[in-house]
């Protein structure tokens, strides 16, 4: 599923939604997470999971296709938990 | 907000609410839509894409031996079909200060 699949679907659930709504929802959702995590505080969303940001420390990598050295700087990642109810309903196989 | 470094839904519905322009118990019941459509797809076997967010993946794991860690009895973890987010560049971007 795609972003606007995702945004269709709830204005198609949402009779009294338009899809300039919903793409405003589905956005504003979004933007609110990655603005929460650019800020460094934590996103909990109960039953989903939650988005949290972790630090990597400067390391020195390598250009795989000249073998040349290279310095990455110290940068801070997102990270993604899933939480219980979503690792209990994708787990069956 | 009692806990300065985690936002919940409650914050993520407020933020709905004042730019969508629904009532308070419309935005909750969106943004809960919002999120069960995610999980259904993923519980129906369906990647979810959102493009400058990121993407929500299914990994199938293999049964594998695994051990408590306190007690170091050794158990079989059944196989299973797990979730992973892989962060898109500008979600990165932002985290590091870098806006496009």
């Amino acid at each position: 599923m795609t972003k606007s699949e995702l945004i269709a679907k709830i204005s198609d659930d949402n009779s009294g939604l338009t899809r300039k709504e919903s793409e405003v929802l589905v956005n504003t959702v979004l933007d609110s997470i990655v603005d929460t995590l650019a800020q460094g505080k934590g996103v909990e969303l109960r039953g989903f999971g939650s988005f949290t940001i972790r630090d990597r420390h400067a390391r020195t990598g390598r250009n795989p296709k000249l073998g040349t050295s290279v310095d990455v700087g110290a940068k801070v990642v997102p990270h993604f938990k899933p939480g219980k109810a979503l690792r209990e309903r994708v787990l069956l196989t | 907000m009692k806990d300065t470094f985690t936002v919940t839904k409650a914050d993520i519905v407020k933020a709905v609410y004042e730019r969508v322009g629904l009532s308070k118990a419309e935005s909750a019941s969106l943004v809960d839509d919002l999120f069960e459509i995610i999980r259904k797809s993923l519980e129906n076997g369906e990647d979810v894409k959102l493009s400058g967010f990121g993407h929500f993946v299914l990994r199938n794991k293999k049964e594998r031996i695994g051990r408590n860690p306190k007690t170091g009895v050794e158990i079989m973890i059944t196989p299973r079909r797990v979730v992973t987010f892989r962060a898109s560049p500008i979600m990165k971007n932002r985290m590091n200060g870098i806006r496009d």
